[in-house]
């Protein structure tokens, strides 16, 4: 029964594909039933930019369903959540009024949190869930009051009368409507100083929806933020384009700091979602920074950076919690210090993650690779641009972006290394099994598209431009070379990732030919790990996560604020012998302490000073009652 | 198209058998500097020959990982090879590829040999791993940056066309965004290439590894290849830096005597890389792991200097 | 910086020629001629002290000096012995390393050499008949050359380790 839930997902799924792809090369449709909705009834509509995000949508959750549907104890329930939450996505990129829109924004944030509430039993989960809940309630507030207010001064609920109506509002009004729909937008999308939900939520959920909520979820509140910077309110000022940038900057490198040092494996992919949410928003703000200017191509070039990487994220990001779902069911735990030489047991998953780890530490010819480079090229450009300041910013992005790029190769190298590599660290990884058919079908399905978005640019850049295009209202421009080589901005740089590709196949095979060649020996011996002659060999000298993060947390101690703590326990009698060790070294969040905590603080003491209306007493209840009469007659 | 394919072939020759000879040479000089005759330049050759005539020995805790990391290391670098000017602004991939290619190419390098380090479960291996991974992403900002700096001035970031652009630029050594690009760029060569003050090549302390502690398990053939792309990525590293800063004597794509020029041109210009690289590498001390960050900081902070001396003058 | 240029330039190479006829003992059934075919040119050599008093060790790294300078032979020092080529080997072999040992020489791809350093190396040489010692190097793993001595001058060890991978005669 939960096997048909999953499977019709499949088929909403890959009509969502065939849909979008419909509204991507141009196809439109609309429609209307006005009874079924208050306040202006359903209303969708199909453009290029809903079209590419209802494709996202399909292109995710078909192969991640495939994998619920192999789950072994997928009995466990949540299926008609998951429904509601895969159709309620569907319906966002299509909405065409707030109604419409903000119904399915809420139905999608509830079924995501029931589905968070997977576990009712963990206090963590419960936490995860509460906190999820407020999150995103207070953006929801903020986006209601954003679209409130640009329907009031536009006087209609319907975005198409909003992007005619762009031009007359007024600048504060636009401003104003702006920072609402970014601040709820963001906090959708996990930018940093919102994100405080995600890496709660994303590793409290089963497996295959934390991949939807990572890889599709989140991108979501970036369309919203397309829509808002650059649909519905026409051309804002530059401020909003650095806003953008700078966040995206921030959120970027702040992302994989604190993945890093995480050893949690769920949560370390959520802290990585954040980083790439930040490396979309890049290619946003230099795409409004370029409109202000008027240079379109390179708008274009920005917007279309950012597109790719929105989808090449879903792809890798989907597979790598794909992954992470199949360990931690085959091991029993999420946190890496117990895992190891999961590589021998599960060697399909293995080479599944690798796959996708390549494909976020954007190493060629994959696809993650491909959208960091169009993002570089973006940003490279600023050159363009007059204005020093705008320079500046465009520096900021691009030392940052380069920043993210060699942490995050860093940090996959520690997730891969440690949870797949060298010897099981526990009983329960040494007894690991191999997923199921199904999930490992789902798995290499998105395996198969990263390669393909990397070998492919040739034809996607070409469809992103025209949706790119579309959105900015400009006629792209053509996209300079053949099906083979990608050029970009005429003379500026050029890229052929499949010729890269069959490159690097074909330099593999020139050792083994030489070796054969020149009659190199082909004798292997195996024997034991070099350990300088020790007798005894066991996993508990194989490197650790937190010391293989090590490094990086003295580095950037500045930010971590590490603490210690260290008990040894000596024998009782005698301080020569030692009996236990324990040694900790916790990092410290500064949002946590610098922003979250001093918020809530103030928010109970003025809960506490208004809590003093509430004494009790009758007599100063009635006092109350007298006091407000007395002010309506005055005031009415 | 021949031609095409006879360049290419002539570059791979040239790094292929230029990258012991260079590393041959270091030794030598470094050898002649505190007054030992020093092994032979060719010596690296002899090494090569006699490791792949051994047997690899291969341990029972790592996984096809370990043994496929030699020949991605290799693959990876002699498409880079084949992506850098080496004796003409138009090498055969020019078209495929360009400086920030080149950067992820090494990082793809970098990526495999540090799980090979993990994947033999040693605390040696996990160490060199981890500091390795730590110096590559924090030199990769200030190559970025270098690399932006030379983008803006070039208008492009095809190799080829940066070190044309340049060559027609007559006073190029004296400008200020240059030089200082040009040191930066040398500081994370050593950084990347695992010489002195960063690594030291020849030390046996495992503490004191970085590069070697990674290939600590490797063996015979194995070892060959991995000794080899090390050398490449040295060879690579430095002939960027010769032709991106002296950009004169590579051949405009046409006929075999320019590319003989070329040839001697990067010859004479490596000769004297490897002598600075040399003199620096016997003056200087290791620094301690901890204060490479801080190298690497001055280092960015020398790009960042070039890229604002670009935008002043502009 | 600039001084320690100045006075290694100053004071120029200082290898002196190699003495002739290092004094060796072979008892492996190697053929000198395939030794030579396969390190005359290249070898690398992993020191393994199996309980040695340190003077062999402190004759060993006169080697790598300017005035031996070993490297001039294409032999070099390696720290693992997956990278080696020779064991050389120094100390009578304790109890405590006789595993230790054997492990490092299992660690050794083939083909490889054993070169035993002094007398203890050959048979224990001062502490022979210990409780704590198992004898000569050639009691733990197979040997292919033994160099005598206590210890053997850095000039001998030169002489020896050429004379082994057929060097000298060229």
């Amino acid at each position: 029964m939960s096997r048909l839930a999953y499977g019709m997902i499949v088929v909403v799924g890959v009509v969502a594909v065939a849909l979008g792809a419909y509204g991507v090369l141009g196809g439109t449709g609309a429609l209307r039933v006005t009874w079924l909705v208050p306040l202006g009834g359903l209303d969708l509509a199909l453009d290029p930019l809903g079209g590419l995000f209802l494709a996202l949508i399909g292109f995710a959750a078909a192969p991640v369903s495939v994998y619920a549907m192999g789950y072994p104890d997928n009995g466990r329930g949540g299926q008609f959540a998951y429904v509601v939450f895969v159709i309620s996505m569907c319906l966002v990129p299509l909405a065409a009024n707030v109604m419409t829109f903000v119904i399915a924004w809420e139905l999608m944030s509830l079924a995501s949190y029931f589905l968070v509430l997977q576990d009712r039993e963990s206090k963590e989960s419960i936490e995860a869930g509460w906190i999820y809940a407020v999150m995103t309630h207070a953006g929801l507030a903020c986006l209601l009051a954003g679209m409130l207010l640009l329907g009031a001064e536009a006087g209609s609920l319907r975005f198409a009368d909003w992007r005619s109506a762009a031009t007359t509002l007024t600048p504060a009004t636009r401003n104003a409507a702006f920072v609402l729909l970014a601040l709820g937008f963001a906090g959708k999308a996990g930018v940093i100083p919102l994100h405080v939900w995600l890496p709660l939520a994303h590793p409290a959920a089963p497996s295959h929806v934390s991949a939807l909520m990572s890889g599709v979820m989140i991108k979501l509140g970036i369309y919203g933020l397309l829509r808002a910077s650059l649909d519905w309110l026409g051309t804002g000022p530059a401020w909003w384009g650095a806003a953008l940038l700078i966040a995206g900057a921030v959120s970027s490198v702040i992302g994989v700091l604190y993945a890093l040092v995480e050893h949690d494996l769920k949560r370390l992919l959520a802290f990585h979602s954040i980083e790439n949410i930040g490396i979309i928003l890049l290619g946003i703000g230099s795409a409004i920074l370029y409109r202000v200017a008027g240079q379109d191509a390179l708008a274009i070039l920005g917007l279309v950076a950012a597109l790719y990487h929105t989808v090449n994220h879903a792809a890798f990001k989907a597979l790598l919690f794909l992954g992470a779902g199949s360990v931690v069911h085959a091991t029993g735990t999420r946190n890496m210090e117990a895992m190891g030489g999961l590589i021998k047991r599960m060697p399909w998953t293995a080479i599944c993650f690798l796959i996708g780890s390549a494909a976020i530490a954007a190493l060629p010819p994959l696809n993650g690779f491909v959208s960091e480079w169009l993002t570089f090229l973006a940003l490279f450009q600023n050159t363009h641009l007059v204005a020093i300041g705008q320079n500046l910013v465009f520096t900021l992005g691009i030392a940052s972006l380069a920043l993210t790029g060699g942490l995050a190769m860093a940090c996959f190298v520690k997730a891969f290394g440690i949870t797949f590599l060298a010897l099981p660290r526990t009983d329960a990884a040494a007894s690991a099994h191999e997923a199921s058919r199904l999930m490992r079908l789902g798995m290499l399905a998105l395996a198969a598209a990263c390669v393909g978005l990397g070998l492919g640019p040739t034809v996607i850049v070409p469809a992103l431009g025209s949706v790119a295009g579309a959105v900015l209202r400009t006629t792209p421009p053509v996209t300079g070379g053949d099906w083979l080589t990608l050029r970009v901005s005429g003379e500026f740089a050029s890229l052929s990732t499949a010729a890269i590709g069959v490159a690097l196949a074909a330099s593999l095979l020139l050792p083994l030919a030489a070796f054969r060649l020149v009659g190199a020996s082909r004798r292997t011996r195996l024997y034991e790990t070099w350990g300088c002659g020790r007798i005894v060999q066991t996993p508990r000298m194989e490197y650790t996560a937190t010391a293989f993060a090590n490094p990086f947390k003295r580095v950037f101690d500045f930010f971590y604020r590490p603490t210690r703590r260290l008990d040894i326990e000596f024998h009782p009698e005698s301080r020569l012998f030692v009996e236990r060790i324990e040694y900790e070294n916790p990092t410290r969040s500064i949002f946590d302490d610098w922003l979250y905590r001093p918020a809530l603080e103030f928010l109970r003491a003025g809960a506490r000073a208004v809590g003093t209306l509430q004494s009790g007493d009758a007599n100063r209840y009635l006092a109350y009652i007298l006091a407000a009469l007395l002010l309506m007659l005055v005031l009415a | 198209m021949i031609a095409g394919v006879a360049v290419a072939l002539v570059q791979l020759v040239i790094v292929g058998a230029g990258a012991p000879l260079l590393v041959g040479a270091l030794r030598t000089i470094k050898a002649r500097l505190v007054g030992r005759r020093g092994p032979s330049p060719w010596q690296p050759f002899a090494d090569l020959r006699k490791l792949l005539a051994k047997e690899a020995v291969v341990s029972t805790t790592t996984s096809w990982v370990f043994r496929a990391t030699p020949y991605l290391l290799v693959a990876s670098l002699l498409v880079a090879t084949l992506i850098v000017p080496v004796v003409t602004t138009r090498p055969p991939l020019a078209f495929a590829g360009n400086i920030i290619l080149l950067v992820y190419l090494f990082m793809l390098g970098t990526f495999f040999l540090a799980l090979a380090g993990l994947d033999a479960g040693s605390a040696f291996g996990g160490m060199g791993s981890s500091r390795e991974v730590a110096v590559a992403a924090l030199a990769e900002p200030t190559v970025i940056i270098a690399v932006f700096a030379l983008a803006l001035r070039a208008g492009t970031i095809d190799l080829g066309r940066v070190v044309e652009r340049f060559g027609g630029e007559p006073w190029l050594v004296a400008n200020p965004a240059h030089l200082l690009a040009f040191a930066a760029f040398f500081i994370v060569m050593l950084a990347e290439t695992g010489r002195l003050p960063v690594d030291n090549p020849a030390t046996h302390l495992e503490l004191t590894m970085i590069h070697e502690a990674m290939v600590l398990e490797y063996s015979g053939r194995h070892l060959a290849l991995v000794e080899w792309a090390s050398a490449m990525k040295l060879f690579v590293f430095m002939t960027l830096l010769a032709n991106l800063f002296v950009p004169w004597g590579l051949a405009q794509p046409s006929g075999p005597m320019p590319v003989l020029v070329g040839v001697l041109a990067l010859a004479a210009k490596l000769a004297v890389l490897t002598t600075v690289v040399a003199l620096l590498e016997t003056a200087v001390a290791k620094l301690r792991l901890f204060r490479v960050p801080e190298l690497l900081a001055g280092s960015f902070a020398l790009a960042f200097l070039s890229l604002m001396a670009v935008f002043v003058v502009r | 910086m600039l001084r320690q240029i100045q006075t290694a330039l100053r004071a120029g190479i200082v290898t002196e020629p190699v003495a002739p006829a290092g004094e060796i003992e072979r008892i492996g059934g190697r053929l000198a001629s395939e030794i030579s075919r396969l390190f005359g040119r290249s070898l690398a050599i992993r020191q393994v002290d199996a309980g040695s008093c340190n003077g062999c060790e402190l004759e060993i790294t006169g080697l790598t000096g300017p005035h031996y300078d070993v490297e001039r032979f294409g032999v070099h020092f390696v720290a693992s012995p997956r990278h080696a080529d020779c064991l050389l080997v120094t100390g009578p072999v304790t109890r405590n390393m006789a595993e230790a040992l054997r492990r490092t020489w299992l660690a050794t791809p083939d083909p490889k050499l054993v070169v035993a350093v002094g007398d203890c190396g050959r048979d224990g040489g001062l502490f022979r008949g210990s409780y704590a010692v198992v004898g000569g190097v050639a009691d733990v793993i197979p040997v292919d050359a033994i160099i005598p001595g206590c210890p053997p001058s850095p000039a001998a060890l030169l002489g020896g380790l050429l004379e082994a991978i057929g060097r000298l005669s060229r």
